[in-house]
């Protein structure tokens, strides 16, 4: 019945979304999926092949033209074995929940609550990049009853991204540390003062105290704070590359807000216990370093309390995605609206969430997967862009002193 | 390989970066900023000032300047040239003497320090016997007196500083030859005036303190006659006609004594000019002969304590005439300059230095009037508030300004300037520029900036367009305040302002139609026009809301200003003809004019509009604002009322404190003891707290996102790369640049077609930075021209093939976006890269000095640390980088102004501009020339004078050889004459006087 909706589902590509529509064939298989999908009270049952199940962009639009609800956002769950609450938004996820499926896939539609202003501007490209690191090396095994069990409210899966890595580590000396802050675009205060202060420096004329710039203070659920990597009187060396030897306290202050959007901090820590220990192998590492604020590298992410979580393979998969990502994910993204009234060009998607200041344009409320709006980022003509999920964090987590950076 | 064709370019470019830019200080326009000290010189009709922070600036005819700072941070208490010569010695605040010279090399003179000296005492004697108090530059040009507060006398040779301590005039020598009656009662006191008698240099009045005179014979090396004046003595003046000395007192008294016969000590006139009742010290006195007989006597101060002691008046008595000059500020000094080719003819120009401003009165006038001063001129009459320049006046509207400033200087003296020494040797400048700047008290004054003067042109006032609260009548009360004494104001130093409201914030002049906008604190922008002919017209109001009926705001600032309705006279002149309020009436921050499409645009904290002021019609209105912006929709009061807050509680705290002082004073040492522990507990909670700068990225909620920092208007591509159309560019402090395309009517249905606007584009910067500079640059990446430039055909027209792009400058970056579809191309992050924010940006011309048709456009940048940086364009890529301001210097940075040919001027006092130059071929400095006078010449000739001072020296001591006296005056010789070829670039001054004390000591 409804299975006559596969076809059309790989046949209809929107747009240059999936890397799966040349695989058309439609052989004959056995093993059908057999989908449940759950919008508030309503379900949609139909089926598709497994060994041919498309990317989750055409999953999600077959999904919204099912329930007929082409113009909300929404998020995607799915139950697996376990009876776990999974998130579905990106094709990794999405292959693995088919072939979770035994044979039922019971998806869970959620709708989307209202996010910031800021994630209409964040585009589409962005989202889909971003997401797959989301979800790979998201252990975020929580289902609705677990949530309830542990009294511990965790955000849904969308909201997890990582907020800070280590990068570097097999370049710098050990007491070193070089951290990054992603700060994505959200609201979040990056959260840290900074101070003038006197640190000894070796010289050739011996033990020197020089002038130097360091974290006075952090401040509470600030993401500097939520990180861990930083602390109170560690020491500013470097930002985003730059030496902050000679520079005054404003000028530093300035250097770091004007580097906000992807802050690159090298500080020396005031507690030096919890260094990173450089074993001299370049397992984890990435060699390839180009850019002088070593954007490249390997990446330590997640705990600097427990030096045990980078081995795991969570941490590869990160370095892969920190390889990827370029030193120059910054504040390219200026946001440039047109409003060509004398060309008469009406697109009918031709407005966004800021569209309410020009009074002459119509209001139109668009689907931010559109790709044909023309509020578009300046900086997805630039290469080399990669991005983060367009999705804004709510909360991170910190439990029993580990913090959990996604 | 590219590497290396790039490494090639590169040495070319830096080449030429050589050429292009250059970095200098070079002249300093203005009055100096709290001068301290005056000195004058009859025989090089030079004048000298010193100010408090060690700085000492010469002054001769228009053009003719020099200037020099002592490296000791302290205050200049005297300047004295030496007589005759071009050397001048400064007493500082610290007792160090500083001997300066004019020293001419490559035919342009210099000012350079040749020697310090301190007087040093006796071992074991206190500090205040050498305390220099007076200093005496005798006649001879060679010896230097020095009274101190000890009240000894002591005598160095100059230029050397050589000590001649047998000549040395001790306060025992002055007792004994003294009766004691004089005496024996008290003190003597600090040494307070040292005269040298005009008639015979051998004598000098010795004034002390406590008011005992004595006049010393040098060569005799004994007191002639003295003078027991009862009371504090303030100065001495020998006249030149007849033998006598005037004393002025402390009590506000002068006293005249007769000086020759042995036993004439008695006081033979006493007059206490504004007696009666307590007066204030009379602080200097001077009496000039004239050759019709009666003599000019002046005199600063003497005002009668109770009623007038707070003015500063200078007494000016001649004949029946009597005037007290009523002075803006305190008097520092004056002098009078005499007539004849020697200066020895009749006083024919008061000088006076007061605290603010330099006044010259003409005595040989009737009525005495004010002579316009050429420099010195107090920019800060009014509190300066904004700056504009503009480059290249033509030569109509030049004069036209010209003509228009004349008819207001009518009061003016029409004598020429009296000091005229030096040779002004500074090329004619290559083009006519206009400085305006906006006051106060709502005046634009515009500067001939061209040269090395900066010269007042002419004086705008636009507070006559409102009611105001004061009375315009004013002025004409002052003078029937009462008939004695007969003041009389002078001075155009005037800070106190009859409505802050009237504040200039902002000034745009197109020197090709004459037309002015003037924009203010309280919302106004006036349009003016230029006419030749005085008029009465009513001037048109407009308001403007800038909200838009948005609600939920609440203006808690100033009111709008009242527009007078009926009409106004204006002189000829700039005359307004509209006026647009803006609603609410906040400050002016961004003002454009287009006089080509005849609109004005500005913009404020709450949003931006356009007016059409060929059809006195507002075209629209954008709203900037930020519903979450309270600060911006409040206005300024709030914080007034935090500043009057907080003013209130210090007072609290400071008469707390005196009351628990008192206190303190009855009850003993162990609450003192407290209070010291409570100190020192807050000092360490200070140390505990030390300065912390939050790091937060901005966001689009802060205050103040609204405003309008720039407005710009282009003629380029913004619908497609076929049709350029006029548009206004506005860019925020939030980091948004607003495009709206204009649509104009044809030239003859101009007046009565309305004129349309639609946003075209808006771009937010994601780095949210305030945007401080819009510029569009055409297909050859130059920049556009102003409005008419191309129509007069002073530039050529711009390239409309190519694409264009545009600039947009950011505290904390420059962008290039292609145009019409905008996209970034290039960027420079410079705060990214060093913390420093730009704080003003302009588009400016380099040519190169090597070759004469080669130039190219940049943009000129100031940075928050002070620094001042060229950016290339079209490529923003960063060309120099040269130290400026001090960071710490906020207002310095503040009011920088740049000129198009790359020069440029801030305020390095609130009187004072500095100019500086990026150009290697614009450049404005003084080049002068200042000769030997021809009388120093006849002092060498007519050599006994000195030399029967060194053989009195020779007397004293006698062990030296009669040999080696004719030996060193031949050396002398040598030295004297060497002084006018002096090969001066080669000599370290200091070595130079070393090497002058070695022959003297032979």
């Amino acid at each position: 019945m409804i299975l006559a909706a596969v076809p059309q589902l790989i046949i209809q590509p929107e747009g240059r979304m999936s890397r799966h529509q040349q695989q058309t064939s439609f052989k004959a298989t056995d093993s059908v999926v057999e989908v449940k999908s759950k919008f508030d009270a309503e379900y949609r049952r139909f089926a598709f092949k497994r060994n041919c199940p498309g990317g989750f962009q055409e999953f999600y639009s077959l999904l919204q033209t099912l329930h007929h609800i082409p113009e909300v956002d929404m998020l995607l769950g799915y139950a697996d074995d376990h009876g776990d609450l999974l998130p579905i938004n990106n094709d990794d996820n999405f292959h693995k929940a088919v072939s979770s499926a035994n044979p039922l896939l019971r998806i869970i539609i959620t709708k989307k609550e209202d996010e910031p202003v800021v994630f209409a501007t964040n585009s589409l490209q962005r989202r889909k990049k971003g997401l797959g690191l989301t979800g790979l090396r998201t252990p975020a095994s929580l289902s609705t009853h677990s949530k309830s069990k542990m009294g511990l409210f965790i955000g849904r899966p969308q909201n997890f991204r990582q907020i800070s890595s280590i990068i570097d580590v097999d370049i710098l000396p050990e007491t070193h540390r070089r951290v990054r802050l992603h700060k994505h675009g959200t609201h979040k205060p990056l959260g840290f003062y900074i101070r003038d202060g006197a640190s000894m420096r070796v010289t050739p004329y011996g033990v020197e105290k020089v002038p130097g710039v360091f974290i006075s203070r952090l401040v509470r659920g600030g993401l500097a704070e939520s990180t861990g990597l930083l602390g109170v009187n560690d020491e500013i060396l470097e930002v985003n590359g730059i030496d902050v030897t000679g520079k005054s306290l404003d000028q530093v202050t300035d250097m770091m807000v004007a580097n906000s959007h992807n802050l690159i901090v090298t500080v020396k820590p005031a507690n030096q216990r919890n260094n990173v220990i450089h074993r001299g192998s370049k397992t984890t590492g990435n060699s390839g370093s180009f850019g002088s604020n070593g954007s490249t590298g390997s990446a330590l992410s997640h705990d600097s309390t427990s030096p045990a979580s980078h081995s795991t393979p969570i941490t590869a998969s990160n370095s892969i995605v920190e390889g990827d990502s370029d030193e120059e994910e910054d504040d390219d993204g200026d946001l440039i609206l047109e409003n060509d009234c004398l060309t008469l060009y009406q697109s009918p998607n031709n407005t966004n969430l800021t569209s309410e200041r020009l009074h002459s344009s119509p209001v139109v409320r668009t689907l931010p997967q559109s790709v044909s709006v023309p509020v578009y980022m300046a900086s997805k003509l630039r290469s080399g862009q990669n991005g983060y999920p367009g999705h804004s964090i709510q909360r991170s987590m910190r439990e029993g002193g580990n913090i959990l950076t996604l | 390989m590219k590497r290396f064709r790039r490494h090639g370019q590169d040495s070319q470019r830096d080449r030429l970066k050589q050429e292009l830019f250059q970095f200098n200080k070079t002249v300093e326009h203005g009055f100096p900023h709290q001068p301290s000290a005056l000195g004058y010189s009859p025989s090089l009709q030079l004048l000298a000032i010193g100010t408090r922070s060690g700085a000492i600036k010469l002054y001769g005819s228009p053009g003719v300047e020099f200037m020099g700072l002592h490296d000791e941070n302290a205050a200049v208490t005297q300047v004295h040239f030496l007589p005759h010569q071009v050397e001048l010695v400064t007493l500082l605040d610290d007792n160090s003497l500083h001997m300066w010279t004019l020293r001419a090399h490559t035919g342009l003179s210099e000012l350079l320090e040749i020697g310090r000296f301190t007087l040093t005492g006796p071992p074991g004697a206190p500090p205040s016997v050498t305390r220099v108090t007076a200093v005496l530059a005798h006649s001879s040009g060679e010896l230097l007196l020095l009274g101190t507060e000890g009240g000894h006398v002591f005598i160095v040779q100059v230029p050397g500083f050589r000590e001649l301590e047998e000549r040395n005039i001790s306060l025992a020598e002055i007792t004994n030859s003294v009766p004691d009656n004089c005496i024996v009662q008290r003190s003597l006191e600090h040494v307070e005036a040292l005269e040298e008698n005009p008639a015979d240099p051998n004598h000098v009045a010795i004034g002390y303190g406590r008011g005992l005179i004595v006049i010393w014979d040098l060569q005799k090396r004994c007191a002639i006659q003295h003078f027991p004046a009862t009371q504090q003595l303030e100065s001495l003046c020998w006249t030149e006609d007849r033998g006598y000395i005037l004393s002025s007192h402390s009590d506000g008294s002068y006293c005249r004594w007769l000086f020759g016969e042995e036993d004439g000590n008695e006081v033979e006139k006493s007059d206490i000019p504004y007696g009666h009742f307590p007066c204030k010290a009379i602080s200097k006195i001077i009496q000039l002969p004239t050759k019709k007989g009666a003599p000019f006597l002046f005199f600063s101060g003497g005002m009668p304590r109770a009623s007038f002691g707070d003015r500063h008046c200078i007494t000016i008595i001649h004949n029946k005439t009597h005037v007290a000059l009523d002075f803006t500020s305190r008097i520092i000094d004056f002098f009078v300059i005499k007539d004849g080719p020697l200066r020895t003819g009749d006083p024919s120009a008061l000088v006076v230095l007061v605290e603010e401003e330099l006044v010259v009165i003409d005595l040989k006038s009737e009525g005495w009037p004010v002579i316009q001063t050429p420099y010195l001129v107090p920019l800060h009459s009014s509190a300066i508030t904004c700056s504009h320049h503009v480059s290249a006046i033509p030569l109509k509207l030049w004069e036209r300004i010209l003509a228009a400033g004349n008819l207001q200087k009518t009061n003016y003296s029409k004598k020429p300037w009296p000091i005229t020494g030096g040779k002004n040797l500074a090329p004619d400048p290559p083009q006519r520029d206009l400085l305006l700047t906006g006051h106060e008290d709502g005046t634009v004054r515009l500067w001939n900036a061209s040269g090395v003067c900066l010269y007042p042109m002419y004086k705008l006032s636009t507070a006559g367009v409102f009611h105001t609260d004061t009375d315009p009548n004013d002025n004409l009360h002052q003078g029937a305040e009462g008939d004695w004494p007969p003041f009389r104001k002078v001075g155009c130093f005037d800070p106190y302002s009859d409505d802050p409201r009237l504040g200039i914030q902002k000034i745009h002049l197109c020197k090709y139609s004459g037309c002015l906008a003037v924009a203010g604190t309280a919302g106004q922008i006036l349009v003016l026009e230029l006419n030749d002919e005085a008029a009465e017209h009513p001037v048109e109001a407009k308001v403007v809301d800038l909200l838009q009926g948005q609600e939920g705001f609440r203006w808690k600032g100033h009111t709008r200003l009242d527009v007078r309705d009926e009409p106004v006279r204006f002189e000829a002149g700039f005359q307004p003809f509209t006026v647009v309020q803006c609603q609410p009436p906040a400050v002016v921050t961004a003002l454009c004019l287009h006089s080509e499409w005849k609109l004005v645009a500005y913009g404020t904290s709450h949003g931006f509009g356009l007016f059409d002021y060929q059809q006195k019609s507002n075209v629209f209105i954008k709203c900037t604002l930020n519903p979450s912006d309270q600060l911006a929709m409040e206005g300024p009061l709030s914080r007034v009322k935090s500043i009057k807050k907080s003013l209130r509680q210090s007072f609290r705290r400071i008469r707390h404190s005196r009351v628990s002082l008192r206190k303190h004073q009855v009850n003993n040492a162990a609450k003192l003891q407290e209070a010291n522990a409570r100190l020192e507990a807050e000092l360490a909670e200070m140390e505990l707290a030390p300065v912390q700068r939050k790091i937060e990225a901005r966001s689009s909620d802060d205050s103040f996102t609204g405003l309008v920092r720039i407005l710009y208007f282009a003629d380029t591509f913004l619908s497609d790369s076929s049709h350029n159309t006029p548009s206004l560019w506005a860019g925020t402090n939030g980091g948004c640049v607003y495009v709206f395309i204009l649509r104009l009517p044809s030239v003859e249905h101009r007046t009565d077609e309305p004129i349309t606007a639609h946003p075209a584009k808006e771009i937010q910067l994601m780095h949210r930075a305030p945007i401080v500079g819009l510029v569009v640059l055409d297909g050859h990446g130059i920049p556009l021209p102003e409005p008419l430039e191309v129509a007069h055909d002073l530039a050529r027209s711009p390239d409309m093939q190519g694409s264009h792009h545009l600039v947009v400058t950011s505290e904390e970056q420059f962008k290039v976006f292609t145009l019409p579809k905008v996209s970034a191309k290039m960027k420079l992050k410079l705060t990214a890269m060093d913390g420093s924010r730009v704080r003003r940006v302009a588009v400016a011309w380099f040519g190169s000095s090597q070759s004469e048709d080669y130039c190219e456009s940049a943009l000129v940048v100031l940075t928050n640390q002070g620094d001042l940086l060229v950016i290339s364009l079209p490529g923003v890529k960063l060309q120099v980088r040269f130290p400026c301001i001090r960071k710490e210097d906020v207002s310095g940075i503040a009011s920088c102004v740049f000129t198009k040919h790359g020069q440029g001027f801030y305020l390095i006092s609130p009187s004072e501009f500095e100019r500086f130059s990026l150009s290697s071929r614009f450049l404005v400095e003084p080049c002068c020339l200042v000769e030997v006078p021809l009388s120093s010449d006849a002092s060498i000739q007519c050599m006994p004078k000195p030399d029967r001072f060194l053989s009195a020296y020779r007397e004293t001591s006698q062990e030296v050889e009669d040999s080696d006296i004719s030996a060193r005056r031949v050396m002398e010789h040598a030295l004297l004459n060497d002084e006018n070829c002096w090969p001066s670039d080669q000599l370290v001054p200091a070595t130079a006087s070393a090497f002058r004390t070695t022959i003297f000591a032979l």
